[in-house]
């Protein structure tokens, strides 16, 4: 087992992490057709749910702090990190991910303890990606270097737009000339692992000014960026500023165009789409977001956290659905008395975890392919389900949807249309299976 | 119940235009005859059925039988309520067989009003002792001599005839019902009675109401309907006070109930006569079917609710059976019927009392009118394409095309409008006429160049543009977007009439979907995935079936 001691020393040698070109994206870890595999291990994501303001259009959990909340927070989530992963079994930890929330306004300290938690009871690898949102303020800046030096070696930040006229409207506590700072600060740290958010779709935007905005962004970004189409959520700041007019979006239309003309854009500077809204290049695509899209277990910590995982230390066999407790205050207060403050857990039968593996593998530029199926089916495989169907064949051939003998994915053009596929593929599955049920 | 010889029974209804005030009366004479105690609460007691109370109407006819005391003579008088809607004359015409007198109400401002007329006319031809009361003189603009000099005129009835009474009755002596005649026939005579009205009671089977025509019955007897020669045996028999008041025995005169063991509620037919079984007798001439006058089609929300529809209606249709029922199918909605009524509240009303009394939620279809459809001979049709004459109900095998005017027009709102143009002052009724030829077409419904059959309709050709057009838009709104472009069409022949188009989507994919919530979306997902299981495919659009529901039903008021 490797101590984070012994892991921030190694930290020294190999500045940033590099991806090993000969990888493939969807094989980060090495697979095996056995089950156990999957039960094996899990990546981690720990929420921080503190913000200092909230945006106009977020309807995520997240709180204002309270005072000297640090401390009893960050123990609670080493609390809550110790009871989970000793209920999960996991020999392995492949990923962390610090989300939130701002994760950046949480101390060094506690992320370095965390890990050192994780550490202490399971093996995280020294190649294991620690990722870390981070909000770019001047104070979040001057952090950078120390979450580097307790075992962060990915940075996501959360630019979202450079203008600051649209920075202020959509109430972000930062401006362009701070994104960009930050971000440089950033690239020095971590060269080759940080990652831009940038949204499109805001009001008043043009495809005009989008595109220019994405050219600007290019220039200076790392290897990885996520395109965010802006939602309009309910009981959100903007939602309510759309509602009374104050507010024009832009029409369908125009955000189909925008969303198109980034994704040639960022083909063209030499990205490659691996998801519906992530974009790499250099092998630099997220493997904690990968591990998401595969099917993979992972455990979810701190309030709102949602976990997948098979609770092997009660003896279960099924993976469950797991929600945390959303208030922080109430969460406090449960894992203090209990270890972990789990407020749901769902477990998911043999359909509806397929059913998950597939509207989440479909995300992917490379879908689903054979074998990955197989390690969840073995019994059902994507021809048997997809290859007779009528409505299916129509998708294949208007050049939606592919199915061949890699594996089954959606096209160029069908990837923006995934969710008017989806359904279809939905009843496709849920036939099939009940098919098989019934002749067993 | 025997010392109410049949010369001292009275059996009488009270007749009038809506609103004049029959119920509130009624509710009077049962408390002066001491039937129900006096309260504040007794506001239309008569009217049992939830429907009625809500809409402030009487629908279903209900009796009450009452004692009274008359210079030292004990008197029992049976009152039926009934009521004074358009739609239900026939309800009317029912109970007044079994009277023999009526008190016919009449609005001391309103005068005598189109329902007045027509309900005298019914208790005329059945030649009923008719005893004008003049209402609510106390009410400001009342002018009762007025009233009383347009009675003498219209219905030929003198002044002194008439009775003056207050808003709410209290002026009311009932002394008057006493004095017409009394029911014919004696205890001695075989006995004979006419079933005019029944119900299904859950636990005791049906509960019949009759008017004894002659002779007595009692419990235990064995008694037979004419109608289907089967035998029963009595098992309770009463007085409606209104509520039921079991006795030993009923003698000729009286109206009261009886239970007999019939289980089915095609039993009880009304119009029917009962007799002992060791003393048939001639059966009492039967009852005019009533005339449908508005069709609608009714269907269960699922298939699977098909068969508790279909008692419901069974039970609702033997206490109403002007209701006319025929099954039908339609190619969206499945097995249903065809109802038809005599006219819109008729049909409101019974859906309402589907909904509450039997916990049914229905589908219903536009109302048609009955068309009668000429299919012209092969040869013909092939020389003449383009304008297709179709047919809607097929009977033999010539089939005619004809048309109703002014029935089509009316079933919609054309009694409202009246009412609002002629500020209240004008009523309304209605005859079944003959059927006469007319210009109508077939319009087809189109998606992306593909047939809809379940939407083809007739219509008369000036109005097929405008329910095209609409046809088109409920579509538009009803059907969801998909991958490409749908084009919806309203079509005669090959000519476009109307048309919508349904954008198609050209970014349908969440942005952010890893590690969070992804619970809403799987959710929201299968959902979508049900939803497209139960979809009917024509061509390559996928048409839920909600769509199909807001086209074809009732357009809301």
């Amino acid at each position: 087992m490797i101590t984070y001691m012994f892991r921030k020393a190694s930290r020294g040698f190999s500045p940033g992490l590099r991806r090993f070109s000969d990888l493939k994206v969807t094989e980060h870890v090495p697979e095996s057709p056995a089950s156990p595999r999957l039960t094996e291990q899990a990546s981690l994501y720990v929420h921080w749910p503190y913000c200092l303001r909230r945006c106009t259009y977020c309807n995520f959990n997240k709180y204002i702090p309270k005072e000297n909340n640090e401390d009893i927070m960050a123990k609670c989530l080493q609390r809550e990190t110790e009871t989970l992963l000793q209920l999960s079994q996991v020999s392995c930890i492949t990923s962390v991910f610090f989300g939130g929330g701002t994760p950046s306004l949480a101390h060094p300290s506690t992320i370095a303890k965390i890990l050192e938690t994780v550490s202490k009871q399971v093996n995280l690898s020294d190649e294991a990606e620690v990722t870390l949102e981070v909000n770019p303020t001047p104070v979040g800046m001057s952090k950078l270097k120390d979450y580097h030096h307790v075992g962060v070696n990915r940075f996501s930040i959360g630019v979202q737009s450079l203008q600051d006229k649209d920075l202020k409207s959509l109430g972000r506590d930062h401006n362009s000339l701070d994104a960009l700072q930050t971000l440089a600060e950033a690239r020095k740290l971590c060269p080759g692992g940080v990652s831009v958010d940038i949204m499109f779709g805001r009001p008043n935007q043009t495809t005009e000014l989008w595109s220019r905005e994405l050219s600007e962004m290019l220039r200076v970004c790392d290897d990885h960026v996520s395109l965010y189409q802006l939602t309009l959520e309910r009981g959100t700041q903007l939602f309510k500023q759309v509602q009374s007019g104050q507010v024009t979006m832009p029409t369908e239309e125009i955000i189909a165009e925008m969303y198109q003309c980034a994704r040639t854009t960022l083909q063209q500077h030499g990205f490659q789409q691996y998801e519906v809204s992530n974009f790499a290049k250099n092998n630099s695509e997220s493997r904690h977001n990968l591990s998401y899209w595969t099917g993979r277990q992972y455990i979810g910590v701190g309030p709102g956290a949602h976990g997948r995982f098979v609770p092997l230390g009660e003896g279960g066999v099924a993976r469950e659905a797991r929600t945390q407790t959303l208030e922080p205050d109430v969460w406090i207060r449960e894992v203090r008395q209990r270890g972990h403050g789990t407020r749901r857990r769902i477990q998911l039968g043999h359909l509806e975890l397929l059913e998950e593996v597939l509207v989440m593998g479909m995300r992917m530029t490379t879908g689903i392919n054979h074998k990955h199926w197989e390690m969840f089916s073995p019994e059902l495989s994507l021809l048997e389900i997809f290859g007779g169907s009528l409505v299916v064949q129509e998708l294949l051939q208007s050049g939606q949807l592919i199915l061949d003998d890699r594996g089954l994915r959606c096209s160029w053009e069908g990837l923006a249309l995934l969710d008017s596929m989806l359904p279809v593929l939905l009843v496709e599955l849920d036939r099939s299976f009940s098919q098989k049920l019934a002749a067993n | 119940m025997s010392k109410f010889p049949v010369d001292k029974i009275r059996n009488f209804c009270i007749i009038a235009h809506i609103d004049h005030g029959k119920s509130t009366l009624a509710d009077r004479l049962l408390e002066m005859t001491g039937a129900i105690a006096k309260t504040e609460k007794n506001k239309q007691v008569l009217d049992k059925l939830q429907v009625e109370r809500e809409r402030g109407i009487t629908v279903k006819a209900q009796t009450a039988s009452l004692f009274y005391s008359h210079d030292g003579q004990e008197y029992l008088l049976n009152l039926i309520d009934t009521p004074g809607h358009v739609d239900f004359s026939y309800e009317v015409s029912r109970s007044l067989s079994a009277c023999q007198g009526v008190l016919l109400i009449i609005d001391a401002n309103q005068g005598i009003q189109a329902q007045t007329v027509a309900n005298f006319y019914l208790a005329f031809e059945a030649q009923l002792a008719i005893i004008p009361v003049i209402n609510k003189i106390d009410l400001k603009n009342a002018d009762p001599e007025r009233v009383e000099s347009q009675i003498e005129k219209v219905f030929d009835i003198p002044c002194e005839e008439c009775i003056r009474v207050r808003d709410g009755g209290n002026m009311l002596t009932v002394s008057p019902c006493v004095s017409p005649r009394a029911p014919g026939g004696s205890v001695d005579d075989p006995f004979k009675a006419l079933v005019f009205d029944s119900n299904f009671d859950h636990y005791r089977g049906v509960v019949a109401n009759i008017a004894v025509i002659g002779g007595r019955v009692k419990k235990g007897d064995k008694i037979v309907s004419a109608h289907l020669s089967k035998t029963y045996e009595v098992n309770e028999l009463g007085l409606l006070r209104p509520e039921e008041h079991a006795t030993q025995k009923l003698f000729a005169g009286q109206v009261g109930y009886i239970i007999a063991g019939m289980k089915d509620v095609k039993e009880a037919q009304i119009g029917d006569t009962l007799y002992r079984h060791d003393h048939p007798v001639q059966a009492l001439p039967g009852f005019k079917p009533a005339k449908a006058m508005v069709f609608a089609g009714m269907y269960p929300m699922d298939q699977s609710e098909y068969p508790a529809l279909r008692s419901a209606i069974e039970r609702l249709t033997l206490n109403d059976s002007s209701v006319t029922v025929q099954r039908d199918s339609s190619l969206a909605l499945g097995a249903g019927w065809r109802l038809g009524f005599l006219g819109l509240l008729h049909m409101e009303v019974f859906n309402q009392r589907l909904e509450q009394e039997y916990n049914a939620s229905v589908i219903v279809t536009s109302p048609t009118v009955p068309y009668k459809a000429i299919l012209s001979s092969p040869k013909l049709i092939k020389s003449r394409r383009g304008v297709q004459r179709s047919m809607v109900y097929i009977d033999e095998q010539r089939v005619m095309l004809k048309y109703l005017f002014p029935l089509n027009e009316i079933v919609v709102d054309f009694y409202d409008l009246l009412k609002s143009m002629s500020s209240g002052y004008a009523s309304f009724d209605y005859e079944n006429t003959d059927y006469q030829a007319a210009d109508l077409i077939r319009m087809d419904i189109l998606l992306n160049g593909r047939p809809v059959e379940e939407l083809t309709t007739i219509v008369h050709r000036e109005r097929a543009y405008s329910m095209g057009k609409a046809m088109c838009e409920r579509l538009k709104e009803s059907i969801p977007r998909q991958m490409f472009e749908i084009a919806i069409q309203a079509a005669i022949g090959s000519k476009v009439i109307a048309r919508e188009t349904v954008k198609a989507f050209r970014k349908n994919v969440l942005a952010k979907c890893y590690g969070g919530d992804i619970t809403r979306k799987m959710k929201l997902l299968k959902r979508q995935a049900e939803g497209k299981k139960k979809m009917r495919r024509v061509g390559n659009v996928d048409v839920p079936k909600d769509a199909f529901i807001s086209v074809l039903k009732r357009k809301e008021k």
